[in-house]
């Protein structure tokens, strides 16, 4: 098998072919970090590479496989992790220059639960600054290409994770989505992403950005990868008290269910006058496919839809400004004490250094959020309608098995377009947030193209109910 | 809505020193998401409880019992310390 072929391959091919000796683990590993070292000076995903620990372990696979051991599924497979995740002995920084240097001394939970499986990290991948923003242009390594069009963005925050994946850099990429983060990038690149329940994925050794709304979850080449990722990373973890102790479902096999006779809710409020005529277009489109497969197509209502970003951006600021507190130069990281004169300089310095605008326009918006005399009117109201939020939700999945809705108003946009404009920016997320807020999962399903630039559809499902949105993203995709 | 003022009162909150232009700037951006966030006060929240855990979870609490931390964890964790002093963060006088 040629070298070039092995890149395209999903993971139960590869999985396959190691054990059949087609091809080694050495050479499933080589074939990707010569696609990286082709194509990653124009597409920017990576912002640290470890091929040398990759060929590494590589070779350990392949002794294994000689020995006749058996090998798990993600065994020998290679891997791209988000720059937020801790990966032990491997710098992490969240793209931001106030963590430059950081090693930790341990793995992300998440990381941990793959290394296990034998997984191959090739490095670390490129993230808005702690995550915040839909572009990657916040990022203190510059912005993550589309490689369908080298003048747009790849999305964000997880633009390197999908980007890595379509660029067929890495099979798949762990990633994280507060508002968006996984879906939107995914939808942008072409790939599948799934935004998990809250809690089915341990957030232990994630950097936090809004800890009531960050997930973690898997970027991949088809929803058969990521539904084999989400096995491995899903579960109960005693470092984060927000997993419950819920059974994990048997994804993969859950796949191969019939969808007949399942009901799928259309909100109204995700097609109304302001949705692009393309977008509505292939949404429809997906949605006939579902009608022809046998699902019963229902319309639903979530009539606070229109107020989910504003919950979102008070919500999520405000968090964050308690989040970032750690930052403080004493710890690790970035640290001015030699400008400084007191331990206040060292903190009000090494954060004005340290951390880019986005960054600091969050820590102030929710520090005013929370600030005395605010709190009522900004955060307790988010928070109320939050539920009011989470109450829509509920109620549909009352009478419906799963949502059917866009992922985002429109394909990749030009790099520059959005990111001198915040509220256009933040109101890229107004067909993802919702789904964060009430907590549910959600696929990214590659639906259609315009022009040239592929887009998404996204399938929402019940608290702890991904097996469902999987099953029909699987039989979307045939 | 916002003026120069809040911004360097809160800057101070944050533990963020900025520079006249970002106060300047930092005025217009976050008047503006201020005034997009204010559609919430249209909503009628009378006796709606808020929520801060989406899945129903109550209190998740372990044991409160001290787990020993190893020489070794110590020396992990001072690894990337800007400063250090023995087994402790050094840090600068308080005033």
């Amino acid at each position: 098998m040629y070298f070039s072929m092995l890149t395209n391959l999903t993971i139960k091919q590869a999985h396959k072919g190691l054990k059949n000796k087609e091809f080694s683990a050495e050479e499933l590993v080589n074939s990707h970090i010569k696609v990286i070292q082709e194509k990653d000076k124009d597409i920017n995903a990576f912002v640290l590479t470890t091929f040398d620990l990759a060929r590494e372990q590589a070779k350990k696979v392949d002794s294994k496989i000689k020995k006749g051991e058996k090998i798990n599924l993600l065994e020998g497979i290679p891997v791209s992790i988000k720059d937020c995740f801790c990966t032990k002995g491997i710098e992490s920084t969240a793209s931001s220059n106030i963590l430059k240097g950081y090693v930790p001394p341990f793995d992300a939970t998440s990381v941990r639960k793959i290394k296990e499986q034998g997984a191959i990290i090739l490095g670390k991948v490129n993230t808005d600054e702690f995550t915040m923003g839909a572009s990657t242009e916040t990022s203190a390594f510059g912005v993550t290409k589309n490689s369908h069009d080298l003048k747009r963005v790849s999305g964000g925050s997880s633009g390197g994770s999908a980007a890595s994946v379509a660029s067929q850099m890495a099979m798949y990429s762990l990633a994280t989505d507060t508002g968006g983060s996984i879906r939107q990038p995914a939808a942008f690149c072409g790939v599948t992403g799934l935004k998990v329940t809250y809690g089915r994925v341990s957030r232990y050794g994630v950097m936090s950005m809004a800890s009531s709304l960050d997930t973690i979850g898997p970027i991949g080449k088809s929803v058969e990868d990521v539904a084999i990722i989400l096995e491995a990373i899903a579960g109960h973890d005693k470092n984060d008290s927000t997993t419950p102790k819920i059974k994990v479902d048997n994804y993969l096999k859950n796949l191969k269910e019939d969808i007949k006779g399942l009901k799928i809710g259309v909100p109204k409020e995700y097609f109304d006058s302001d949705l692009s005529p393309e977008i509505r277009k292939i949404t429809e489109k997906a949605i006939q496919k579902l009608k022809d497969l046998g699902c019963k197509i229902k319309e639903v209502s979530l009539p606070h839809t229109k107020y989910a970003i504003a919950v979102y951006y008070i919500i999520v600021p405000s968090e964050i400004s308690s989040n970032m507190a750690r930052y403080d130069g004493i710890k690790y990281g970035y640290s001015e004490r030699e400008e400084a004169k007191d331990l206040m300089e060292i903190y009000t310095k090494s954060r004005a250094k340290g951390f880019g605008d986005e960054v600091k326009r969050r820590i102030m918006l929710g520090t005013y959020a929370l600030s005395a005399g605010y709190y009522d009117a900004y955060y307790k109201k988010a928070m109320q309608v939050r539920t009011l939020i989470k109450q829509d939700f509920d109620k549909v999945f009352e009478s419906v098995d799963a949502l059917i809705a866009p992922v985002t108003p429109g394909p990749a946009f030009k790099i520059g377009e959005n990111i001198n404009d915040p509220l256009q920016m933040y109101l890229e997320d107004i067909f993802t947030a919702p789904v964060n807020l009430a907590g549910v999962p959600a696929l990214s399903v590659p639906y259609g193209k315009i022009d040239n630039l592929p887009v998404g559809v996204q399938i929402i499902g019940k608290h702890f109910d991904e097996k469902t949105i999987l099953k029909i993203g699987s039989n979307l995709e045939k | 809505m916002l003026t120069i003022k809040e911004v360097q009162h809160i800057a101070k909150l944050a533990r963020l020193e900025l520079t006249k232009k970002e106060e300047e700037k930092l005025v217009d951006e976050l008047s503006s998401i201020l005034g997009y966030v204010d559609k919430l006060q249209e909503v009628n929240t009378d006796g709606v409880e808020i929520t801060s855990q989406v899945t129903g979870l109550i209190n998740s609490v372990r044991k409160d019992v001290v787990e020993e931390t190893s020489s070794e964890k110590v020396k992990d964790i001072l690894t990337n310390a800007p400063e250090k002093e023995e087994n402790l963060f050094k840090v600068k006088n308080v005033f």
